[in-house]
């Protein structure tokens, strides 16, 4: 069976005919297999759903325990109509997985959903997975992205804290997976004291916790005179009218873009900390390398750069053009 | 190099001028000699480097980088320093000192810069390597003034702004003098000649105010609508100040050969034809050109209109009443026709120099000046001798178009407006501001925009044109950038008129005949 008979984009996302299942679908589907929980590419509403367990009570916090009809974890290999799924760390947040896809007949495809290879406490590490066709994303594929080392941006906002003890440090992040990693890092950075929380990371923080990750104190942010000076809030509330409690803060966004400063303008931020929960460019071409498969496929991002990467490195490359994925979620 | 670089970060990030000033002070408390000082003289443009081009700068990359992958990613930072920056292949990550980099651009020679360049890189880590491309293409852009710089070094120690001002322009980087000043140490001696003095400055009034003054205690004299400057020769070496001590000498020629004296005054920059003073617009055409063609020199002369006299023919007449330096600059010969002497106004009562006030004989004058007959001339902002009394601002009504969310104190306010008029049935965009209203009616104008935002782009967002705002502002210039054809001076928010329908805001043409 050729590749493409095995995977292949459709409207609803990827489709693969012979298990008759879509990876990470935009759209509802009779069976659907998810990579991981963030809202592009976990959706409610699907008739079945496969995904770690992890995953699986994430979506049920978020979408309610109606989010589909029926569940299954995904745990060891997994007979799906003529294929065998196997779901493997992907890196990239707590119940993230990769999903190699391995049909009876053709060869093995690993899809990678999103992935990253840095330490993460707040999630299994990413696994290599042997395969012949690597579908990898592009969020940062290009040879600009070099994130530095997450501890590294947390000594700039322990300065930052120290250089302005009197104003109120408040921390852009991503309500699931992004955020937990900013105050996981926090904490390992030597940040002891209560951090404050908006209401919309409450559920997510204590699921978490529940999951054994520790976060140290978490207070909500209510008010302005919250004892905390660093205070973690989802991209959405700086829009808000929610951000005007607090009266001289300083603005700061965690996030792999904000590597590029006029990015980091745009959202008119004071403390861009450069943290992304995504492969950078050395990591996505050293995975590519290391993997050595005979053909890459690229879901979305700045496919154009990988791609070039792979013309360069003589690595059959394709892109799948896949719409309905944000480059980082918000 | 790693403070450095953290230092460019920091500040061209952070938008409030206070902050500002902490993060360069703590830079400066924080780091040794003569590094800071290279610093300093970066961040004010102070520092004279070997340009490096972009052409050598895309040369070294074309030997690196794969010509498509560069071009893309060129293409989505948009910066050609940062570019490199970010994509240079490096894993060294040395402490460089800052020293280092300013002899190595500075000494270097033509045919050996590549190499250096491309060997200093390999040596630096990521933020760094941009603080350095950004030090060799002389483009700090972090918004940071002399002035500031000034007020940061202020803060260090006893010198203040106006007793560093006065030595400022006899120093050279990296000013270990003026840090040994800061210090404890001796005042630095003036090497240089034909120093900037600080400029006495006024404090606005209004006729309720001066009621309480005796109109036979003080002069008066025209406001003119130029820029203010220090004008020296000192023993032939000639330089002309803007009032806070930058030196605009460069972009001036024809006033610095018209310095035929000897000595410090104080007086108005004006672009003048014959007897006519042009509006403040003809002079900003002048402004921040380093090269000034002949063309501009003819249809744009600039020239001087003296208020008064610190240092004449070898004596420093500061310290006497103004009286007396007037009556010296009465009868004092500037052996030039670029010069004159700015004019006293005749009046007995505080009426008659309202009267005057209400109907000055030019276009340019933004009002008047009145100072004591006693007041010696001491720099800075002194209360009370020297008063300025401005005619009223100019008004127009326009519709809120777009507004921005703020930084710090307005963190989460949307606190910066797009305002435009109506030219046809289409609002055109004619300004921007951002101050004028009280902390109450800020409250009001966001929750306006929360409530009518039609679309955001960012931290912008676009506002269904129906609040009216009363602009006030204190002049216009003819401007060929903008879209509408207008620039306005120092906008602000006098009013917000809940009161009227935005089909019933100015039009448009209505500022236009504003223009002077």
């Amino acid at each position: 069976m050729r590749a493409d008979q095995i995977l292949h984009p459709t409207e609803a996302g990827l489709y693969c005919p012979p298990g008759d299942f879509h990876i990470d679908p935009i759209r509802p589907v009779p069976r659907a297999l998810i990579t991981h929980g963030h809202g592009d590419h976990a959706r409610a509403g699907h008739g079945a759903v496969m995904a770690t367990r992890q995953t699986l009570e994430i979506m049920a916090i978020r979408y309610g325990a109606d989010f589909t009809e029926t569940r299954q974890v995904a745990e060891g290999p997994i007979r799906v109509g003529d294929t065998t799924v196997s779901f493997h760390p992907a890196g990239h947040i707590l119940g993230s997985a990769q999903i190699a896809v391995q049909p009876d007949k053709g060869p093995k495809i690993v899809v990678s959903g999103d992935y990253c290879r840095r330490p993460n406490l707040v999630c299994a590490p990413y696994e290599p997975v042997p395969c012949d066709i690597f579908v990898t994303e592009a969020t940062f594929g290009l040879p600009v992205f070099r994130h530095p080392d997450p501890l590294q941006e947390m000594a700039r906002l322990r300065a930052s804290m120290a250089e302005f003890p009197e104003r109120q440090h408040l921390i852009g992040a991503y309500a699931l997976g992004k955020a937990q990693r900013v105050i996981s890092l926090a904490r390992q950075a030597g940040i002891d004291g209560p951090i404050a929380i908006h209401g919309a990371l409450q559920r997510l923080c204590d699921y978490h916790v529940e999951q054994g990750i520790d976060l140290g104190e978490l207070i909500p942010a209510t008010a302005a005179d919250v004892p905390a000076q660093l205070v973690i809030a989802p991209p959405s509330a700086f829009a808000s009218a929610w951000v005007q409690r607090f009266r001289d803060p300083v603005i700061g966004f965690a996030s792999g873009w904000m590597q590029v400063r006029a990015r980091a303008r745009q959202r008119g931020v004071e403390l861009p900390l450069v943290i992304s929960d995504h492969v950078d460019w050395p990591q996505v071409t050293q995975t590519i390398r290391e993997l050595a498969p005979s053909e890459v496929w690229i879901t979305h991002g700045n496919e154009d750069g990988l791609m070039r990467w792979c013309q360069l490195h003589q690595i059959a490359a394709r892109p799948l053009r896949l719409v309905g994925y944000e480059d980082e979620p918000e | 190099m790693k403070a450095f670089a953290n230092l460019l970060e920091r500040l061209a990030f952070t938008a409030a001028r206070n902050a500002k000033l902490r993060i360069l002070r703590h830079y400066l408390e924080q780091t040794p000699d003569p590094d800071r000082g290279f610093a300093l003289a970066a961040l004010t443009g102070d520092l004279k480097l070997r340009a490096v081009t972009p052409k050598l700068l895309r040369g070294l990359m074309a030997e690196r980088v794969d010509e498509q992958l560069f071009a893309l990613s060129y293409d989505f930072v948009g910066d050609l320093a940062e570019t490199i920056a970010l994509i240079w292949d490096g894993d060294q990550d040395d402490d460089v000192p800052l020293r280092d980099a300013v002899a190595l651009l500075s000494d270097t020679g033509r045919a050996g810069l590549p190499a250096a360049i491309s060997a200093m890189l390999d040596r630096l880590g990521p933020s760094e390597r941009l603080a350095f491309l950004k030090l060799a293409t002389g483009n700090m852009r972090v918004g940071l003034s002399a002035r500031m710089a000034r007020m940061a070094l202020a803060e260090m120690g006893d010198p203040q702004v106006k007793d560093l001002e006065e030595i400022w322009h006899g120093l050279t980087p990296p000013y270990q003098p003026l840090f040994d000043w800061i210090a404890g140490g001796a005042r630095p001696e003036h090497a240089a000649k034909a120093p900037f003095r600080p400029v006495m400055l006024s404090t606005p009034v209004d006729l309720d105010q001066l009621r309480a003054l005796d109109p036979a205690d003080h002069v008066a004299e025209w406001k003119w609508d130029g820029i203010r400057v220090q004008a020296v020769n000192d023993d032939g070496v000639r330089r002309l100040y803007s009032r806070t001590g930058e030196d605009i000498s460069g972009s001036f020629p024809d006033v610095i050969e018209a310095l035929n004296f000897d000595g410090a005054v104080d007086g108005e920059l004006l672009v003048r034809r014959g007897a006519n003073v042009a509006p403040f617009g003809d002079l900003q055409k002048r402004l921040g050109r380093k090269v000034v063609g002949k063309a501009m020199l003819e249809s744009h002369p600039a020239g001087l209109r003296v208020y008064d006299l610190m240092i004449w023919q070898g004596r420093d007449l500061r310290d006497m009443p103004h009286q007396d330096r007037r009556a010296i600059l009465q009868q004092a010969d500037f052996g030039s026709d670029r010069i004159d002497v700015s004019p006293l106004l005749d009046f007995a009562t505080w009426d008659d120099l309202a009267a005057l006030r209400a109907d000055p004989p030019s276009i340019v004058i933004e009002g008047v000046m009145i100072k004591r007959r006693d007041s010696a001339y001491v720099g800075g902002r002194p209360r009370g001798p020297w008063f300025k009394w401005k005619r009223d601002p100019m008004v127009i009504d326009a519709v809120m178009l777009y507004a921005q969310r703020g930084h710090g104190k307005r963190s989460g306010f949307y606190s910066d407006f797009t305002f435009g008029l109506w030219d046809g049935d289409v609002l055109v965009p004619v300004g921007k501001a951002y101050f004028g209203f009280t902390d109450e009616e800020l409250r009001e104008l966001d929750r306006v925009v929360r409530n009518n935002t039609t679309e955001r782009f960012g931290p912008v967002r676009s506002v269904a044109p129906k609040l009216v705002l009363e602009v006030a502002f204190e002049g216009l210039n003819a401007s060929a950038r903008h879209k509408s054809g207008v620039a306005m001076r120092f906008p602000r928010i006098s009013r917000i008129r809940w009161d009227k329908p935005a089909p019933e805001a100015d039009r448009l043409e209505t500022l236009k005949a504003m223009i002077p």
